[in-house]
């Protein structure tokens, strides 16, 4: 079964980190992914650049936005794709992601097995 | 017996056993529902001819290929039903395994919303009719069953196992099992339609699948006591409360099966929220044989409930207690440390400030903490029992 791990965080919660804590955190995100990868069960991880740089294509295609669709204090920070046997594996592994320690990660099941 | 009345027997035992083995390898609890309610169509056609020898069997059999039908016609090819022959069915009667246990903690998962938890158990374990549910949660049936199928749906996308969990999460992922049998119980106790019975089996039945956990043990033996005196609570509509109930309208049979599942509890040896609040109705209990209540007892135990599991309603126990163990001046500075915001919105905390600074001979202010705590309850003959008590302090008050 296929989940996606999705990661939420307050992007003003980092504006005053220093940015050798950023260092760490990335580098503790960097080794959360790796175990992924050792566990044989990653099949897709991306890491996003924020909101303010987003653009957003709706209408069919007739509208074209500066900005994010939904514009909210949690944003969508990256992705991890597994693939686990059930939910409490899947939880299990969002458990040790880094980002739910200050953030959220949202577990979303896939739709293409169902 | 008749056919009629043990075909309804096996099924009335079998549903919730027989659901679970047919849910738990896809997680597909609608599919396991359907798959079951047409064994069941089939039964009653076929078994007043001839009763299977192994009934349960049958009806799992039945199932198990009404099952495979259901995932075949998920990939649109046809099968026919197939009913085997009585004799076919487990020539060995081997044990059907009980994944009851599973079921349970699939359905209060910490993944699943806990106020839908409780309506699933029963309707899924105990095979209560989600109408039957709605009613007892003061429901739209409409309503109810669009949770519990949204609940079922999730279970099934979501893959969420059927198992038993590690041993590391056991105790929390009991105490989640737990809470949802005991929703079953407290809610709307006073009402007409209320779950008590179906509480109590799921509790002996956690009782059984788990004999050596203490708080599995202390809920089923709270929920023993509190039935025993179901018929001792009301009489002729009026509300009676627990220390001037007539021990004699107790269920003593129901009293020794909670003071059976309260020993066995403590020689575990591991103090919990339900056990304590177990040992408070066998405190009670013992009025039946030694005619008087032990407050002390009582509000040491209320004491130990506060710690384990802090409870505005704990509070307010173990400050009544305190009020008769140790004088209502004690009573009412302990109900004093409850919040004043939470407890003039807490009828229960009015109704023993109100009792305890009547015996103060503040009765005028007892009379302002009753008619809070009669405006502040719904069931008619709490109300009525209020009611009676603020009267009785009018030739008191000028």
């Amino acid at each position: 079964m296929r989940y996606t791990l999705l990661t939420y965080t307050r992007p003003e919660d980092f504006a005053n980190v220093p940015p050798e804590e950023l260092g760490q955190l990335k580098g503790l995100f960097g080794a959360y992914i790796g175990a992924l990868k050792e566990a044989g069960i990653l099949a897709g991880v991306d890491w996003l650049q924020p909101t303010s740089v987003a653009t957003t294509v709706s209408e069919g295609g007739n509208r074209i936005q500066d900005g994010p669709y939904v514009d909210s204090k949690e944003t969508l920070g990256g992705y991890m794709t597994i693939d686990v046997p059930d939910l409490d594996a899947a939880i299990a592994w969002a458990k040790k992601c880094p980002i739910a320690k200050f953030g959220a990660v949202e577990i979303r099941p896939s739709a293409s097995e169902a | 017996m008749s056919t009629q009345s043990r075909m309804a027997t096996v099924m009335r035992a079998s549903y919730g056993r027989l659901l679970a083995i047919l849910a738990s390898s896809g997680s597909d609890i609608i599919a396991a529902e359907d798959a079951l309610s047409d064994a069941f169509a089939k039964a009653l056609i076929h078994w007043p001819n001839e009763m299977p020898r192994n009934p349960e069997a049958w009806l799992l059999t039945v199932a198990r290929n009404r099952l495979k039908d259901i995932y075949r016609k998920d990939q649109r090819i046809e099968f026919h039903d197939e009913v085997p022959e009585p004799e076919q069915v487990y020539p060995t009667i081997e044990p059907i395994p009980d994944e009851r246990l599973k079921l349970m903690f699939v359905c209060a998962h910490p993944a699943i919303d806990a106020r839908i938890r409780t309506p699933l158990m029963l309707q899924t374990v105990v095979g209560l009719d989600s109408e039957t549910i709605a009613r007892a949660f003061l429901l739209p049936p409409s309503t109810m069953a669009k949770r519990l199928v949204r609940a079922k749906n999730k279970i099934k996308a979501s893959a969420v196992a059927f198992r038993v969990p590690e041993p590391e999460e056991l105790d929390g992922r009991v105490s989640a099992v737990l809470e949802a049998i005991y929703g079953a119980f407290s809610r709307d106790w006073l009402a007409k339609d209320d779950l008590a019975e179906e509480a109590f089996f799921l509790a002996t039945l956690l009782a059984d699948l788990l004999p050596n956990n203490a708080e599995v043990l202390g809920l089923a033996a709270v929920i023993a006591f509190m039935l025993s005196r179901q018929e001792a609570r009301i009489r002729d509509g009026k509300f009676i409360p627990l220390e001037e109930q007539d021990p004699a309208h107790w269920d003593q049979a129901l009293m020794q099966q909670g003071s059976t599942y309260l020993t066995r509890a403590q020689s575990i040896g591991e103090l919990g929220r339900f056990q304590l609040e177990a040992a408070v109705h066998a405190v009670h209990a013992d009025r039946l044989n030694t005619g008087i209540i032990n407050w002390d007892a009582l509000a040491h135990l209320y004491r130990g409930l506060s710690h384990l599991a802090p409870t505005i309603g704990t509070t307010v126990s173990y400050a009544a207690a305190l009020g008769r163990a140790a004088g209502p001046e004690k009573g009412l500075a302990a109900l004093l440390q409850i919040d004043s915001k939470v407890r003039v919105s807490f009828a229960p905390a009015q109704a023993v400030e109100a009792h305890l600074l009547n015996l103060l001979g503040r009765t005028k202010e007892a009379a302002a903490a009753y008619d809070l705590a009669i405006a502040l309850t719904v069931e008619a003959p709490l109300r009525e029992y209020l009611t009676a008590k603020r009267a009785a302090l009018a030739p008191k008050l000028h």
